[in-house]
């Protein structure tokens, strides 16, 4: 039998250790590249609907990256990259994209009820929530300090 | 060559914003879902403190596709809605400054999570 502390010397000797370097210089191009794509697409916007506004043209580009971000988790190709990306790819947006449609694909087979729609929301779920709670708080306090 | 410095001043904050990320994930061994939250969170509060305007001036996209921006969206929509109607504004305006984000997330995870098959097992 091994002691409790034993064990833990073990784990943590023999947990999987991502190299640093390697690790930070690949979030760091891929990061870079999926908001430089991201740039790429509102100025695209911008050239095609010259009298769009700055507000539609973020809101266009948020739309169409997250929409990027779930067509390449429904082929496979983006838990590849995060595979070498880690914070990379989970950080934009398209990260976000990818929380919510990866579990979806994951439990279909459970049903469209308590598969899809009940298990999309594991990783997003916390993101609302704390969104929602957040800008209520700023919201309900800018109103009184108005 | 303008529009290669702007692109370069994108590529060089997001890709800052994504490095730090992985640093805490490497240091701290948070999950995802704690990291995105935190993002946001973060977000909230560079909105608020006025920050965020001037970053967003700076690097455009390389601090609002990180999820910084939506963070950063529900507090800007929260305050607009309480100074132009009052408390209901205040209620109302972050979720519709991110609806149309959260509305195109939600349909695609469902068509997605319909039509296609999960892969992840072939990493």
């Amino acid at each position: 039998m091994l002691e409790r502390k034993e064990y833990q010397d073990y784990v943590s000797q023999n947990a999987p250790r991502s190299p640093m370097t390697r690790t930070l210089i690949a979030a760091f191009i891929v990061g870079g590249l999926i908001c430089c794509i991201g740039e790429g697409i509102g100025d695209i916007i911008k050239l095609i609907f010259k009298e769009m506004s700055d507000k539609d043209v973020a809101i266009w580009e948020s739309c169409i990256m997250i929409f990027l971000g779930s067509l390449f988790t429904a082929l496979g190709l983006y838990d590849k990259l995060g595979h070498y990306a880690g914070g990379g790819s989970i950080i934009p947006i398209t990260g976000f994209a990818n929380s919510v449609i990866s579990p979806a694909m994951e439990y279909n087979r459970e049903g469209v009820f308590y598969g899809i729609c009940a298990k999309m929301f594991t990783v997003a779920g916390p993101i609302i929530v704390f969104g929602v709670v957040a800008s209520f708080l700023v919201g309900f306090i800018g109103y009184f300090a108005m | 060559m303008d529009i290669f410095l702007d692109y370069l001043k994108v590529f060089a904050v997001g890709g800052l914003v994504c490095l730090i990320g992985q640093i805490l994930i490497n240091k701290t061994q948070m999950t995802s879902a704690r990291i995105l939250v935190l993002y946001m969170l973060v977000g909230v509060v560079l909105e608020v403190s006025g920050a965020f305007e001037y970053m967003k001036e700076f690097a455009g996209s390389g601090v609002t596709i990180p999820i910084m921006g939506f963070g950063s969206n529900l507090a800007k929509g929260a305050l607009e809605g309480a100074k132009t109607n009052g408390f209901l504004g205040a209620v109302t305006g972050g979720l519709s400054s991110v609806a149309a984000g959260l509305t195109t997330v939600i349909v695609c995870g469902f068509v997605f999570g319909l039509i296609a098959k999960s892969r992840s097992k072939k990493i």
